[in-house]
């Protein structure tokens, strides 16, 4: 039969399983906003396009599909590279419709033209310009396919104007079914893993984004508890290990915790998985983990050698790769006697009883890890918990903890402001009868805060917990610790009353000043119906701690206890 | 770590973008493409880049492997970690004079090159060699007095399949 561009579009994208998508309509994209009037997928209209990106984000990172967003040519377009290179830089499968100038005018500086494909080619997995609508239905496949194997990552298709409209013949599919890879037998590899962990006596695993992208949560469970090895997990990889349990050790890196960064400076056999050694987990490169045979598990191999020599490197998906080391393990009967990892225990329970995770209590003003900790105690690590960038995100990351997957969406590689908002409201379409919080900085909060319009127009009742210290927190920080307090730029008091803009918006506005308000404020606002804005005046010059020195080792921490006051 | 020159050839689709992904990788990463040549491979459906960089040995595994996660790059051997032959051309354009016309003739014939043109007072010189040999006749060539010059950047090839 024969069927218009648009059309396809919007049929290839029900074919792939999207029920919805995120946009912003304009001139180019007509047709298919036509098609889109019909009804057959549901539209989240955004306020900005980075919104956009940010939410089909959200959306991905919450519920692991694909991520769907679809704008207009030119300023549209380019709206959303941030979006994207966020998406990019942390592995998340998305796909986003450009709308193109038609073919005939692309070159010639049209209205509204822009080159994104090459605006983007450097941070999308791939792109493609679509230039006959013969070959639209094929490309929307295999661009879908590209954003969700492998290492996942955002991949673009810029749709010419005359293409949307153009007619061709068109037999729809079934929809799409990913097949799972099976299982494959244990490599040799895999044995060589299983001798280093029977031989290690201080032996740590590192976890990354990669095994919640890669849905491998579970196997990870299994082999820290089948041998008994404590686990630590990159920002990215929160939630893959339970946060209560026992062998939890938190988060490495700048910010993380004492105890996990002399575990990975003690350790003597590191088992990395899906992570990629950046350079805010590693510190100063050479000092990382001196006395450790390294086990690397990634399934993109540019990741493996990049920063970080390994000893054993693993080419494979996470899932495939622990299920064959639990395989063998089973296989091996393997057991770990309480005394074998005695002394390794004995010392990180040193180590967190040395430093703990800790701040100093107030009674007269509010800390910012205080209202964390009561979002925690609340919510008992059930809630869906997006971040801003800066200080509310790494006291997040250290303050909340994360029990499942999926369940902490935060922006690591990229680091853009504006993030988790917009992304909240994409976790939200994902799972309506889920809380779902955004843990914001005042900053932050200001970025994409036109989406308060988005989330009353279609019920999304996401939460927001502002950590508002009128400050551009975390780089004041920095300017207190490493230019004497020469807080260039980075005061925020002026600032709207976020109350009345909740109020203008039709959201409910809370605000808590004094300790004892903590709770309460929470309490109603988390119950409140709807989407809430809860803001809390925080001790303003509060620092993240510990604290690695930028460019420095991980084992050599700044704890903050000493510049408490 | 020692750098040296190290020749990539590269299987891609032969599609328009192709080449700008393939010189993102290494530009973006500040590293710079020596020489490039790209034509259609037998099967026109794919293209063969041969590129040469300068790069330590660690540098290079981390090109090549990025390399090979383009979609469009099908396929990327290092040529000078395998027996391969390669070829370089170079044109170049001279003003004859009574006082060099002898020694361009001499050099011509050293280095196997042809005349490719001749024109008035000028002529076109063709020399295909190794880049070493190229090298060194355009050393004997310039003190002659060159108009001009373009070479192709070189091209290699496995011995054996
Ligand atoms: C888009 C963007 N611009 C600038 C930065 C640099 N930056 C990192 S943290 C930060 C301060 C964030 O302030 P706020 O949102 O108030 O959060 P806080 O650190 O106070 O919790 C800035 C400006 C960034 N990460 N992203």
């Amino acid at each position: 039969m024969q069927r218009k561009g648009a059309e396809i579009l919007i049929q290839v994208l029900k074919e792939e399983g999207v029920h919805t998508i995120f946009g912003y309509p304009g001139g180019v994209l007509l047709d298919i906003y036509d098609e889109i009037h019909k009804g057959h997928i549901r539209h989240i209209l955004v306020r900005h396009e980075q919104g956009a990106v940010h939410a089909a984000d959200g959306f991905a990172r919450a519920s692991g599909q694909v991520g769907v967003v679809l704008v207009t040519s030119g300023p549209g377009a380019s709206n959303t590279v941030t979006g994207i290179a966020n998406a990019y830089m942390d592995s998340i499968p998305i796909v986003v419709l450009t709308g193109q100038v038609p073919t005939h005018l692309i070159g010639t500086d049209a209205f509204q033209e822009v080159d994104i494909v090459g605006i983007t080619r450097p941070c999308t997995k791939h792109n493609f310009l679509v230039k006959r609508v013969e070959e639209l239905a094929k490309t929307l496949h295999e661009a879908f396919h590209i954003a969700r194997s492998g290492r996942p990552g955002p991949v673009l298709v810029d749709l010419p104007k005359d293409v949307m409209a153009a007619q061709t013949e068109y037999t729809p599919r079934p929809p799409v079914r990913e097949e799972e890879t099976p299982p494959r037998p244990a490599s040799k590899k895999a044995f060589y893993v299983m001798d280093l962990i029977a031989e290690s006596s201080r032996p740590l695993i590192l976890s990354g984004g990669g095994v919640i992208l890669g849905r491998a949560s579970e196997e990870l469970r299994k082999l820290a508890w089948r041998t008994k090895i404590p686990v630590s997990s990159t920002l990215m990889g929160l939630g893959a290990f339970p946060g209560t349990d026992p062998l939890w050790l938190g988060m490495p890196g700048m910010h993380g915790t004492y105890y996990a960064n002399m575990a990975i400076s003690h350790c003597d056999l590191m088992i990395a998985i899906g992570m990629r050694f950046d350079d805010r987990v590693t510190g100063k490169i050479d000092h990382f983990a001196p006395h450790a045979k390294i086990v690397h598990v990634d399934v993109d191999p540019s990741s493996i050698n990049k920063n970080v020599m390994v000893h054993v490197p693993i080419v494979s998906d996470c899932k495939s790769a622990l299920q064959s080391f639990n395989a063998l393990l089973e296989q091996q009967n393997f057991t770990v006697e309480d005394d074998q990892r005695k002394e390794w225990f004995d010392q990180i329970e040193a180590w967190k009883r040395e430093n703990p995770l800790s701040y100093c209590p107030s009674d007269t003003e509010i800390k910012p890890q205080f209202v964390i900790e009561t979002l925690y105690k609340l919510t008992k690590g059930k809630a869906i918990i997006t971040t801003e960038v800066g200080q509310n995100q790494m006291w997040a990351a250290q303050f909340y903890k994360f029990e499942e997957p999926n369940t902490f969406l935060s922006s690591g590689g990229l680091g853009t402001m504006g993030y988790g908002f917009p992304a909240a409201i994409g976790a939200q379409i994902a799972f309506p009868d889920k809380l779902v919080v955004d843990i914001a900085g005042d900053g932050s909060i200001q970025m994409n805060i036109q989406e308060m319009a988005t989330a009353v127009q279609y019920d999304i009742p996401v939460k927001i917990v502002l950590i508002n210290n009128g400050y551009l927190g975390m780089v004041r920080q920095w300017q207190q610790l490493f230019y004497e307090k020469r807080y260039s730029q980075t005061d925020m008091t002026f600032q709207p009353d976020f109350l009345k803009l909740a109020e203008a918006y039709g959201w409910t506005g809370l605000r808590a000043t004094r300790p004892d308000e903590v709770e309460e404020v929470l309490k109603r606002g988390l119950s409140a119906k709807g989407p809430v804005i809860m803001d809390f005046r925080v001790s303003r010059e509060e620092c993240v701690y510990p604290m690695v020195r930028p460019g420095g080792p991980i084992s050599e921490m700044t704890l903050g206890r000493e510049m408490a006051n | 770590m020692e750098k040296k020159a190290h020749t990539l050839a590269l299987t891609v689709s032969n599609k328009p973008d192709v080449l700008a992904r393939v010189a993102g990788v290494l530009g973006g990463r500040g590293y710079n493409i020596e020489t490039l040549c790209v034509d259609a491979t037998i099967d026109p459906a794919y293209s063969k880049i041969i590129l040469t960089t300068i790069q330590d040995k660690t540098t290079m595994t981390k090109i090549e492997k990025q390399l090979i996660k383009l979609i469009d790059v099908h396929k990327v051997t290092d040529l000078t970690k395998v027996e391969s032959v390669s070829r370089e051309m170079m044109l170049v354009r001279m003003k004859l004079t009574d006082k060099n016309k002898a020694d361009i003739a001499l050099i011509i014939d050293t280095f196997n090159g042809r005349v490719v043109t001749m024109n008035g007072d000028h002529c076109v010189l063709e020399i295909t060699g190794e880049k070493e040999v190229i090298e060194r006749a355009l050393a004997s060539l310039k003190p002659l007095g060159i108009d001009d010059m373009a070479r192709t950047g070189i091209v290699a090839l496995e011995r054996q399949a």
